[in-house]
């Protein structure tokens, strides 16, 4: 059964004077996904996501939103809601003005917009603050508000930067609950952040960018197959026996220099996928139980820092 | 290496078309704007000062001893209670009306830069154009309210500790009750013009300056500015194309016959800057780009691109003026400063007449004329200066030989005169006079006046 794309961008190419944010950036975003943006500071993410909402027109390419092409026009299209570069909050108002006052701005009437709002402040866990006026609140507050305030327009893509910025554990579990229902109903979430376990927790597929261009678009688990070597940290029942076994398997690399900072009974061995199948498998023919095995580094992080390695190693 | 999602997973067909986005009505909008500038504790501050603080301060320079003469219509404050919203339409011409054109208008765009929120704006209008209309309105809205306040706390103040009595005109006729009213009411609607172009240049600002605090003082900057030309030796024509002369044109309202042109004429120059300020407002809020959030203006560009406009209205008001009005020079002649003094000697010689409970005499009667000149006729009688001395004359009906009384003036560069007698001691040299019924100002020991600056004709 086919999909249809929530955004379609095809060349997508935006400067500013002399500096290219975007260089012909193709995108599809489907339907209840949750889709990362991962990229070096400067890689054009917020310039993308600005697109999205309708902030900026691209100078070149063709853009699509919701099966609507983009004009030349700043306007955010229609079922689109977010912010970029923080959420946009009235200081002197409270909570529940700031997300009233918006409703007001979309037509909604105070008596229907109310539970509206204490339902959106409530998923966002900020009732308790919600008389409180956002001059008092801290970053992780302020983005929860942010989102409370999109939530209130019943998005159909919902664009998000660095929402993660300030929250604590509760304030995350919050966000990531309100990002997976949505998603859950059929919301296309797009996201940027430098957290990867927070990418990795939410996302289904990512898009990197790097000077303005996609390096990769695609599924979360595609990634680690497609990108170089990843180190992998291996628990067994018998760590030496499962050191001879990796050091005898084609395609492993025992990190020796690793036992000094993982302790005796880690082993950190350096694989490609299909390598670290083998491995497991003679593990398990030679009845040495498998406790632990994990990504040193997380196939995103990794490509991350590949990609940042090479921006620095061209420049 | 690019890589994209497979197009397996996606089978070329699209979303359903969304609808348009629902467009935000401006009345909407407005509302928004609107919460936005009352939740500011500085707005509600300003409200609950302008709502207030001029009634108390009539109500309690009326009780003093001392009055403040040198503000217009500040002798005459114990004697009506439609003094008092006059003496603070003067003072919030030179300073209110711009610092509360600074605290709204300055400062309505370059707020949304402070707090960080164009952007969220901009996803919740989804248009530059509303945005820009709500604004303006908003801040209208406010301004209108916070002047209301002035006028209605002032006359209120006036009214509830001095009493509805005639009010002395400044050429020194008087008006009833309810035409002082009339009149107090038309000039501070009169002001709205000069404010409303202090407002625009503040969109303006905001619009060009974003977070730089310039922005926000830009109007009270401007009002200064003016002030200080309106001081100057101008000629009479720039004067008037300046934006804010209406907040002394008003003066005219105030005489018999009246002196309506240069209201007018200021009224409709202040009106003109209201709409190119704006204008070029619009126009430059258009053209912003919202995708740098660290970019809080237009660009340097922008400052030639507001302000050249503003200079070649000045110049193009300047010469419509000077051709509509040949009026290149001061516009103080002695012809005129003698027809003002002597038209003022003869009102308030009625009215001390009247209080002394003589026989009534007439303006008509009493015949009365000027002789003025300057530093004992060795400067040129004409132009502002406080050198200005007058020999005034009168006949009375029965008497042989006219009476004559003496003033030394300070006539300033915007026509105000202020006179100041000099005997004889019964008729103007003391600011007593003994009633019937006791002691009481005397009206003819100190007074203000002015002349009309533009010809009486384009011939004139």
């Amino acid at each position: 059964m086919g999909t249809q794309r929530v955004v379609r961008a095809r060349g997508v190419t935006k400067c500013f004077g002399d500096v290219v944010a975007l260089d012909g950036v193709d995108l599809d975003l489907l339907p209840g996904r949750i889709h990362g943006l991962v990229g070096p500071n400067g890689a054009g993410k917020t310039t993308l996501l600005g697109l999205l909402l309708g902030l900026a027109v691209a100078d070149s390419g063709d853009l699509e939103i919701l099966g609507r092409p983009v004009g030349r026009a700043l306007a955010a299209p229609g079922g689109v809601a977010g912010f970029v570069d923080g959420p946009g909050l009235y200081p002197s108002l409270t909570a529940r003005q700031n997300l009233a006052a918006l409703a007001a701005l979309r037509g909604q009437n105070a008596r229907t917009a109310r539970p509206r709002i204490d339902g959106a402040l409530a998923e966002v866990g900020l009732t308790d603050v919600a008389d409180d006026k956002a001059r008092g609140f801290s970053l992780g507050m302020r983005q929860r508000l942010g989102l409370a305030a999109a939530l209130l327009t019943d998005p159909r893509l919902l664009v998000l930067d660095e929402p993660a910025n300030g929250l604590d554990p509760a304030g995350k579990k919050h966000v990531h609950g309100v990002l997976t229902r949505l998603a859950a109903e059929g919301t296309t979430v797009v996201l940027s952040s430098h957290r990867m376990d927070d990418l990795e927790a939410l996302c289904s597929e990512v898009t990197i960018l790097a000077t303005g261009r996609v390096r990769f678009s695609g599924p979360l688990d595609k990634l680690a197959g497609e990108s170089r070597e990843l180190e992998y940290r291996l628990l067994s029942s018998a760590p030496e026996a499962a050191r001879r076994l990796a050091a005898g398997t084609a395609g492993i690399r025992v990190v020796e220099e690793s036992a000094a900072w993982r302790g005796a009974e880690a082993l950190v061995v350096s694989a490609q996928l299909p390598a670290l199948d083998e491995l497991v498998a003679a593990l398990v023919r030679a009845d040495i139980a498998v406790r632990e095995l994990a990504p040193v580094v997380s196939p995103l992080e990794a490509a991350f820092l590949a990609l940042t390695e090479q921006q620095e190693a061209d420049a | 290496m690019t890589m994209t999602v497979a197009d397996d997973q996606v089978d070329g067909t699209e979303a359903g078309p969304e609808p348009d986005a629902v467009q935000v009505p401006v009345t909407r909008a407005y509302r928004f704007e609107l919460v936005k500038l009352v939740s500011q504790w500085r707005i509600r501050l300003l409200v609950l000062v302008c709502w207030t603080v001029p009634g108390l301060f009539v109500a309690a320079v009326s009780q003093q001893s001392t009055l403040p003469t040198d503000t217009l219509f500040g002798r005459w404050m114990h004697a009506t209670g439609w003094a008092g919203p006059l003496v603070v339409l003067g003072f919030a011409g030179s300073w209110a009306l711009p610092l509360i054109t600074s605290v709204v208008a300055g400062d309505v765009f370059a707020a949304e830069d402070r707090l960080g929120t164009w952007r969220h704006l901009l996803v919740a209008v989804r248009s530059l154009r509303r945005i820009f209309a709500a604004k303006a309105l908003a801040a209208l809205t406010v301004i209108l309210l916070l002047v209301a306040g002035l006028v209605a706390s002032a006359s209120v103040g006036g009214l509830l500790s001095v009493g509805d009595q005639r009010l002395v005109g400044l050429d020194g006729h008087l008006l009833s009750p309810s035409g002082a009213a009339g009149n107090v009411l038309l000039a501070w609607v009169c002001v709205l013009a000069p404010t409303l172009a202090l407002a625009a240049i503040g969109l303006l600002g905001s619009v060009v300056l974003g977070r730089s605090p310039m922005g926000l003082l830009l109007p009270a900057l401007v009002a200064v500015a003016m002030q200080l030309a309106q001081m100057l030796p101008l000629p009479v024509a720039l004067r008037l194309a300046l934006p804010g002369y209406a907040f002394i044109a008003w003066h005219g309202l105030f005489t018999s016959p009246g002196q309506p042109r240069e209201l007018l004429i200021s009224v409709a120059v202040s009106l003109v800057w209201t709409a190119v300020a704006t204008w070029l407002a619009y126009r430059l809020f258009l053209r912003r780009d919202f995708t740098n959030a660290s970019d809080d203006g237009i660009g340097r560009r922008a400052l030639p691109v507001a302000l050249l406009p503003l200079v070649a209205l000045l110049a193009v008001g300047f010469g419509a003026v000077a051709v509509a009005t040949p009026s290149l020079g001061s516009g103080i002649s002695q012809a005129k400063v003698q027809q003002s003094v002597a038209t003022a000697f003869a009102h308030l010689y009625r009215l001390q007449t009247e209080q002394l409970q003589r026989p009534a005499v007439t303006e008509a009667q009493l015949q009365a004329t000027a002789v003025c000149d300057r530093s004992d006729g060795q400067v040129d009688p004409e132009g502002p200066g406080n050198d200005w001395r007058c020999v005034v004359s009168w006949h009375l009906p029965g008497a042989a030989a006219p009476g004559s009384a003496v003033y030394q003036l300070d006539v300033t560069s915007d026509g105000r005169i202020e006179a100041d007698g000099d005997g004889p001691k019964d008729v103007n040299g003391y600011f007593l006079v003994r009633t019937p019924t006791g002691d009481a100002p005397n009206p003819l020991w100190q007074f203000d006046s002015d002349v009309e600056l533009i010809p009486a004709s384009p011939k004139g």
